[in-house]
């Protein structure tokens, strides 16, 4: 699985221009995914290959065709330093797992890369990071396939009911 | 220990004492939903199994991003919300009241102690009100018009209180692309920003608006101002309800308090690509421009366009720029048009549209060339957000923007 490497608040015009809007699906998306800023993304990447990139993913527009237009590319993790608050809610929505990794600069674009999540880590060429531990209320969302499957789970809403994070 | 204003409004909203850090899952007073995250939204309701909605009547909705249909594609997702919106029960502003906050805000669908959602990321606006309005995405929308509720980690609060008395032709979107600046892109990722100080007391609502519609631009939950007279005269013939009390204790936990005085604050320019690279008008004044916009969510209001014609005077805008101005919405449009202004920038060579998005996000009209140069009073400059990733966004105030389509370049307005 290959390492497709952006810096740092890379938004979400960036991930889908606001002219692709009117489209829904995310195999359509994903071939407008980073057009005019990345374009060898949408013609080469993978079922697999993963998105690391440094602080900030996903700043600006609630637009949830960011996410779907990566996912429908293949891609099933971002690696980040840091999210934007929509993005990484919509990310887990839609059944993409954000992964927070305190150090991206080392890792190169093209490298290939391992994501043992379970086990707090990517391995990226033979070198390990370590990720934060994704919350399980967040497993359980991605397991469901996102906010949907765990939405139609429900009967009723356990409304103001808290939890510490 | 006391509570911050967004700890009181969740405590209040779920009867127990809920605090930064608690994930509750809690009611929602108001759902807005427009033509480019609506339709994603409503498919998520019904494949979560959603038959009827919550309430309907706490349901927004209206087109604004590409109005009229700008395309078949657009016509069909007017068609399908249109269709939803019978369904259900629903009232549908359509084509016709303007940009969705602007329109929440007017018609009364956001106050005090609320907490309203948006599947807009700019719904951090109608924080104006001393509401808690946060965007989100359009599964998590989906959630809502099937529950009337959504989960949400209360967020920790940022203190911005700001001090003094602005400079002529200086104001709230100089305040608060400074304040991007200074914060930084992601620098209140997760957070609310709380505006206080007697600077935000003396802000009408418009500026409370413009200010409260960019915590968004670093990386906020929600931007929120106390609610006060100012407030509550805002609301008077929008919404029935009785003023009350609703602010942070003193003795409130903030994550971070900064402090900014606006005294000596020049007009500032954020230079592309993102928000949080303001600069003073000077380090960018003589840039070409070929576009400006004036209007948008952010500043197209009848105090935007005031300002803007204060500046302008009789003078006719440049040759050398094209000029759009939007209102952004219908009462907006009729308070500019009745007092002249409308007439006023028409003559001195503007292109006057109907209320919408327009050319803000780059996905119906008036659009950028690879290489052309904008000058918007909108909200985000990112590469390719007007059009080509090639073409160059500036975001400035209304005076600043008026001031440049006369000399046809970026210039400090207190120089015409």
């Amino acid at each position: 699985m290959r390492v497709w490497k952006f810096g740092d608040d890379i938004d979400t015009d960036a991930i889908i221009p606001g002219r692709f809007l009117t489209i829904y699906d995310e195999k359509e998306l994903a071939k407008h995914a980073f057009e005019g800023t990345r374009d060898d993304f949408s013609k080469l990447a993978k079922d697999g290959d993963v998105i690391v990139a440094g602080r900030n993913f996903g700043c600006g527009s609630s637009r949830e065709h960011a996410p779907l237009a990566l996912k429908g590319a293949g891609v099933r993790f971002i690696v980040a330093q840091s999210f934007a608050r929509i993005f990484f809610r919509n990310a887990i929505n839609v059944g993409l797992l954000p992964l927070v990794c305190d150090d991206t600069s080392g890792i190169r674009d093209g490298s290939s890369i391992v994501v043992k999540e379970r086990e707090g880590k990517v391995i990226v060429e033979g070198k390990e990071y370590a990720i934060e531990p994704v919350p399980d209320f967040m497993y359980n969302i991605v397991e469901a396939a996102g906010l949907v499957g765990y939405a139609k789970q429900l009967k009723e809403i356990p409304v103001c009911t808290k939890s510490r994070q | 220990m006391g509570a911050t204003i967004v700890e009181k409004i969740f405590s209040g909203k779920c009867g127990s004492t809920i605090r930064a850090g608690d994930v509750v899952m809690a009611p929602v007073d108001g759902a807005m939903i427009h033509d480019i995250t609506g339709p994603l939204a409503i498919q998520k309701f019904y494949e979560m199994g959603g038959e009827r909605v919550f309430n309907p009547r706490r349901i927004i909705m209206l087109f604004d991003h590409q109005i009229p249909a700008d395309s078949i594609e657009a016509a069909k997702n007017h068609v399908y919300m249109r269709r939803f919106a019978a369904e259900q029960g629903i009232h549908n502003y359509d084509i016709c009241e303007g940009v969705c906050h602007q329109v929440v805000m007017e018609k009364g669908h956001a106050a005090p102690g609320e907490i309203v959602v948006g599947a807009d990321s700019h719904t951090c606006m109608y924080g104006a009100t001393g509401a808690f309005a946060t965007g989100i995405g359009s599964t998590d929308m989906g959630f809502v018009l099937k529950f009337g509720a959504l989960y949400f980690r209360v967020p920790e609060s940022i203190r911005a209180e700001v001090n003094g008395t602005f400079q002529p032709r200086v104001g709230a979107k100089d305040l608060i692309l400074s304040i991007a600046a200074d914060i930084g892109a992601d620098g209140a990722t997760y957070k609310a920003i709380e505006f206080c100080g007697d600077t935000i007391r003396n802000l009408n609502m418009a500026g409370r608006m413009t200010c409260c519609n960019m915590a968004i631009e670093m990386g906020a939950k929600a931007g929120i101002v106390a609610p006060d007279t100012i407030t509550w005269d805002y609301l008077k013939g929008r919404r029935e309800m009785t003023p009350f009390i609703l602010n942070s204790d003193p003795d409130a936990k903030y994550e971070e308090r900064r402090s900014y005085d606006v005294t000596k604050l020049e007009p500032q320019v954020a230079t592309p690509h993102n928000v949080d690279q303001g600069v003073p008008v000077g380090k960018v004044a003589g840039t070409h421009i070929d576009q400006i916009f004036i209007g948008s969510c952010t500043n197209g209001r009848f105090e935007d366009f005031t300002e803007a014609a204060e500046v302008l005077g009789d003078r006719k805008f440049s040759d050398k720029v094209r000029v759009i101005i939007i209102p952004s919405s219908r009462d907006e449009y009729l308070k500019t048009l009745r007092a002249g202004l409308i007439e006023k920038f028409v003559t001195a060579g503007a292109l006057v549209e109907a209320p919408s998005c327009g050319p803000c996000m780059g996905g119906a009209f008036g659009l950028l060339a690879p290489g052309e140069v904008s000058l918007s009073t909108s909200n985000r400059n990112f590469k390719g957000r007007q059009g080509s990733t090639e073409a160059f966004v500036y975001l400035c105030s209304p005076a600043t923007a008026a001031a440049s389509a006369i000399t046809g370049e970026i210039t400090d307005p207190r120089e015409v």
